[in-house]
């Protein structure tokens, strides 16, 4: 630790002379050295040399390899300038190499796209599930799924639109596990402050960029006080510094209940990570299934888009029948989050178009189209839009 | 043991006593045995059973109120015993009590006030635990005359009652982090497992479905998945499968008539109940039943206090109206049960009496006045109204 920062001095110091020739070459050095660094202030520059970027793309098991593919196939045609690094996971192998192979690329990236990656039953219970491994190590803290009501894809309930906030790296999914006494199971949950304050901050700085009214904390305090009690507190703690924004809570119970009776009273949710699972689950089924939904992780570093409800889909795998809308919507977000925000507001609304088109409902939705009629139907209304693409 | 050794005298004494009081001795004794084999008494003299009533706060105590006197004009062979539980110590043991006394409890809601300090448990929790009333079971099923979203929903979620998530073992060793403790143990998860299968082979169910998290939690809900399956191989008759809880709760609301019954540990069975019951129309209409091995307590099923609706004349009386209905069911008296559940269904489809939260402008005495009628016209004996 020493000698990485007397290094990057050094070059401090050097800088000024060699600014001409070794301007890329401290930048290499600052991303280095910045996750070896805890509270470091100095974000890793996005990688994109020559006006392209780079994104790591794992395709992950059932589904996810032919929507990722598909995912390219648009992005190849819109010319979008994104040049996909893949890292393969084999779900099958007890070691984490591979999952290591890919943190490091994400590492080096900065940004990534991702199918889900199966969980075998049939490996030891040490083999924790790969996804989680991935969230935890790269500290992204936030999933963020945003539930909105699509036009063209006819649901019991309207007018739905709700951001939901999980915490994504504690809670119930922090995998510690122990078995002291034979037949008798602990598993702990883990509630700490900073972790709270941070996604609650995260939270409500959301909401008021996106010029949200409402934020309601999802806890179930009244049986877990001193967990959900201490995640309740740091949510309010937060509150009274965003006046403009109204904060409430809501015992998860209730919620669920209030979901499938009257979603349109809620706005923005924050909540620990199990309950976001559920919850997002419910929403995601409100809108219309988990094929519309898009979902982000966000880190301090890094982001990971992916599905919001993060199904294998291994019953529908090389079938041509599942529903690509969210895997490419994730792609938009990922194309906002690179700052390419012509080419991710031309795809959604491409995507929108397409879903209105009901004889091209995949079979989740109701109808019998197959997944490349969809995506084909939407490059041609990228095509028709006017901007330079490929050859269809 | 000085216990053993007084629980063996009754037994000596039996034959000189028998006509006297051998129920008082046994009913005193049971609770003292650890792993008694001895079920209790119903409390029942005179042909009247005796049910122990706790009003709880909220809606709680206008809703036991109602029930009181439906069961007075139907002249139903029941006597309540009420216990009243405020926020001290004592009174949640003293409702323990009457509930060992009589076997048999209907409870509204006991507040939890978030005030105090986090030693203070929940009561309703530590009622469940120390009664030991490891089966929490919920039947939601679409009611005619109630217009929702999804119809044709029937299904019975049985839910792991005194341990999992809810076990109010929670420390803060480092400050700034707290652990709570979710515990699985073998033989809860298998007797939960069990009574699930038997419920299902009783009412006739083709399919039990165990709702877990095993993917994440490998080994917590890995062991309940396995005493799950184990209890299943005894049972062919019974399909069994397993999902995961948010893919059930998606599958719950865009299609709850796949599922038969379910199975699970205590927080996903709080999750997944109230989502059914919001399915079938909302909190004022699904009862619930704690089942212990000697003790049963009926409440709703959803277990709401309905603070900000107290005393206003709107709470729907559906709920614990239809738990006391089980209830009945519970101490045998199946043709008052039937009555009474005969006068709701009638109340709310042909009188089409709906309170606020179904969307009608009903009040919860015109509900319950009209259940009244209905069951005077259906020709038992009742009281004058």
């Amino acid at each position: 630790m020493a000698a990485h920062s007397s290094l990057l001095s050094v070059f401090k110091i050097i800088n000024p002379r060699w600014n001409g020739r070794i301007g890329n070459t401290v930048k290499v050095f600052g991303t280095t050295f910045t996750s070896h660094r805890n509270k470091t202030s100095l974000t890793p520059p996005p990688a994109k040399y020559g006006g392209r970027h780079t994104v790591t793309l794992i395709p992950g098991d059932g589904i996810g390899p032919e929507l990722l593919s598909h995912v390219k196939e648009v992005f190849r045609f819109s010319c979008v300038p994104v040049d996909f690094e893949v890292v393969q996971v084999n779900s099958a192998m007890e070691g984490e190499d591979d999952i290591m192979n890919a943190i490091t690329a994400i590492r080096r990236n900065g940004v990534a796209l991702k199918g889900n990656i199966e969980t075998k039953h049939t490996l030891p219970p040490s083999v924790k599930s790969r996804n989680n491994v991935l969230r935890t190590t790269l500290d992204l803290y936030a999933n963020v799924m945003h539930c909105q009501s699509l036009p063209g894809v006819q649901t019991r309930h309207q007018n739905i639109d709700i951001m939901i906030i999980r915490e994504n790296t504690e809670g119930e999914y922090s995998s510690l596990e122990h078995e002291s006494v034979s037949g008798v199971v602990e598993s702990l949950k883990i509630i700490t402050r900073n972790n709270s304050l941070r996604i609650a901050d995260y939270a409500f700085r959301l909401a008021r960029e996106k010029g949200r009214r409402r934020v309601t904390a999802v806890h179930k305090a009244n049986i877990m006080k001193l967990g959900d009690g201490l995640f309740l507190q740091c949510c309010k703690e937060v509150a009274s510094g965003y006046p403009d924004i109204t904060f409430d809570s809501m015992i998860v119970d209730n919620t669920t209940m209030q979901l499938v009776s009257k979603p349109q009273q809620f706005d923005v949710m924050v909540m620990p990570n199990l309950y976001g699972n559920v919850v997002s689950n419910v929403c995601a089924g409100l809108v219309g299934g988990p094929g519309l939904v898009p979902g982000a992780n966000y880190g301090q570093d890094y982001a990971v888009f992916e599905t919001a409800t993060r199904n294998t889909g291994k019953s529908i795998a090389g079938k041509n029948i599942a529903n690509p809308t969210a895997m490419l919507l994730a792609s938009c977000m990922m194309l906002d989050h690179l700052k390419l925000y012509e080419h991710a507001s031309s795809i959604r609304n491409a995507v929108s178009i397409t879903m209105n088109e009901t004889r091209l409902h995949t079979a989740d939705l109701g109808g019998q189209g197959t997944t490349s009629e969809v995506v084909q139907s939407i490059m041609r209304v990228i095509q028709s839009k006017g901007q330079l693409t490929s050859e269809l | 043991m000085t216990a053993r050794a007084l629980r063996s005298l009754p037994r000596a004494l039996k034959p000189v006593f028998s006509n006297r009081c051998p129920q008082a001795f046994a009913v005193r004794k049971c609770h003292q045995a650890k792993q008694s084999t001895y079920t209790p008494p119903p409390a029942k003299y005179g042909g009247r059973h005796t049910v122990t009533l706790i009003p709880g706060d909220g809606i709680g105590p206008e809703l036991s109120g109602y029930v009181q006197e439906l069961f007075r004009f139907c002249c139903v062979p029941v006597d309540f015993e009420v216990v009243n539980v405020d926020s001290a110590e004592d009174d949640i043991t003293n409702a323990i009590m009457a509930i060992r006394r009589n076997g048999v409890a209907l409870k509204g809601n006991i507040e939890t006030n978030h005030n105090l300090p986090s030693s203070y448990k929940s009561r309703n929790n530590l009622l469940r635990t120390t009664l030991d009333l490891y089966a929490n079971v919920i039947h939601c099923q679409s009611l005619p005359g109630v217009r929702t979203r999804h119809s044709n929903v029937d299904i019975l979620i049985i839910r792991e009652n005194t341990e999992g998530e809810y076990s109010s073992l929670e420390h803060e060793n480092v400050p700034g982090v707290v652990e709570c403790l979710k515990i699985i143990t073998r033989s809860k998860s298998l007797r939960i497992a069990d009574y699930a299968f038997k419920t299902a082979r009783e009412k006739g169910r083709s399919r039990v479905t165990a709702v877990h998290k095993a993917n994440i939690m490998k080994l917590g809900d890995g062991l309940f998945l396995e005493c799950c399956r184990e209890v299943a191989s005894g049972y062919p008759e019974i399909t069994f499968d397993s999902m995961i809880v948010d893919n059930t709760t998606m599958q719950l609301v865009s299609r709850p008539q796949q599922f038969d019954v379910m199975v699970m540990p205590n927080l996903y069975g709080n999750v997944v109940s109230n989502v059914c019951a919001g399915l079938v129309g909302g909190p004022g209409l699904v009862p619930g039943a704690n089942y212990g091995k000697d003790y049963a307590v009926f409440e709703t099923g959803t277990r709401n206090t309905g603070k900000s609706i107290a005393n206003c004349n709107k709470a729907n009386p559906t709920a614990m109206l239809l738990a006391s209905c089980l209830l009945l069911d519970h101490v045998k008296l199946h043709a008052y049960a039937q009555i009474i559940r005969g006068a709701i269904l009638s109340t709310l489809s042909e009188a089409q009496l709906h309170t606020a939260d179904l969307g009608g402008h009903s009040s919860t005495s015109d509900v319950v006045q009209s259940i009244m009628d209905a069951v005077q016209s259906a020709g038992p004996r009742t009281l004058s109204m």
